[in-house]
């Protein structure tokens, strides 16, 4: 049941509603980078080298203001400082596999790609032998649909009028994504901690907000979850009384 | 600096983090105290992303009944939970949104 091809479609389909939301997202970062006054192949190149769409947005508002380089690769270092937290998340999962594949996995570990993955691991209580190619066709499926979408904004330009608010988009994938992991209170309590400081820490410089807000929101989580009685323990008591 | 040298910097600082754990973990004993907080990354990350996105759209805090986002976010949460489904979610918060904006004057 779990062949390589089956892991692969499964991933590819899990990662096909999210397209919807990254293809605008897409397009944006491309009206943007020429916008930016970047040339049509370094626009174009940055979403295969860097392949992150919040540095790639990041990266286009600053050369667009001057920036110098070495700056836009540290601040390319803080927006992307999530990913190490993906990084430790899926590793387990990757570990038994070859040098090349974790290679390979590593630089198709998008948000997105991650959220379907990570919840497609946690949800199948088997483990197939084969899993990572569920993260191989996610990956593939947002990394293909990344340079299309990146490419026809590139194309249409500024003909993409904001008062679509696409942009908005984005946001409402990552609710998408998160709404189905919040399945026990400690769970919900890290979301609530981590948008609460989020929102308060967004002035610190370099969107430095958003890596305080997730270690505290994972720190709040754990003290909940420590806090709760696991249901064992609560067996426990109910037997002793 | 050259564009493509830029580029190629942003490159690397992003694949060295992603790659950075995967190569690591597979080789050293994760403390159980990591192993536990793994499980919290998603929901965490997620809404550090969101929760600004709609709560400061403008760049400062808006928690007005003008805050389209805010509304449109919200029902939009209220269909991911009920239905999860992700098309939906996201076809059911745009067009909320297009609705609000006309509607509520901003």
């Amino acid at each position: 049941m779990h062949s390589r091809r089956s892991e692969f479609v499964a991933g590819v389909k899990a990662e096909l509603p999210i397209l919807l939301g990254v293809t605008p997202f897409g397009m944006i970062y491309g009206v943007l980078a020429m916008g930016a006054g970047l040339p049509v192949g370094p626009a174009m190149a940055m979403s295969s080298i860097v392949f992150a769409g919040s540095a790639q947005f990041v990266g286009a508002q600053l050369i667009r203001s001057g920036t110098p380089g070495m700056v836009i690769v540290f601040t390319t270092f803080i927006v992307n400082l999530r990913h190490m937290l993906y990084s430790a998340s899926i590793a387990p999962h990757l570990a038994h596999l070859s040098r090349r594949w974790k290679w390979l996995l590593a630089y198709l570990l998008t948000d997105e790609a991650y959220a379907v993955t990570i919840t497609h691991y946690n949800q199948t209580a088997a483990d197939s032998p084969n899993k990572h190619w569920y993260l191989l066709g996610a990956g593939l499926a947002l990394w293909s649909t990344w340079q299309v979408s990146t490419a026809v904004g590139i194309f249409l330009g500024a003909q993409v009028p904001s008062s679509w608010s696409l942009d908005f988009t984005l946001a409402l994938t990552f609710i998408a994504l998160v709404l189905p992991v919040l399945r026990d209170r400690p769970s919900m309590a890290a979301a609530l901690s981590a948008g609460v400081i989020a929102v308060l820490a967004a002035g610190l410089p370099y969107k430095l907000g958003l890596m305080v807000a997730a270690i505290g929101g994972i720190a709040i989580g754990l003290w909940v979850e420590a806090r709760q009685p696991s249901s064992a323990h609560r067996r426990q008591r109910a037997d002793i009384q | 600096m050259n564009v493509w040298l830029l580029l190629i910097g942003m490159g690397i600082v992003t694949y060295a983090i992603r790659l950075s754990l995967i190569v690591l973990i597979g080789r050293v004993d994760v403390p159980p105290l990591i192993q536990k907080a793994l499980r919290f990354v998603p929901p965490a990350v997620l809404s550090a992303i969101i929760f600004p996105e709609l709560l400061r759209p403008g760049g400062a805090l808006d928690l007005s009944l003008g805050n389209v986002r805010l509304l449109a976010g919200v029902l939009a949460a209220g269909v991911a939970w009920r239905t999860k489904n992700v098309l939906l979610t996201i076809a059911v918060g745009m067009v909320a949104l297009w609705v609000l904006q006309a509607v509520i004057p901003h």
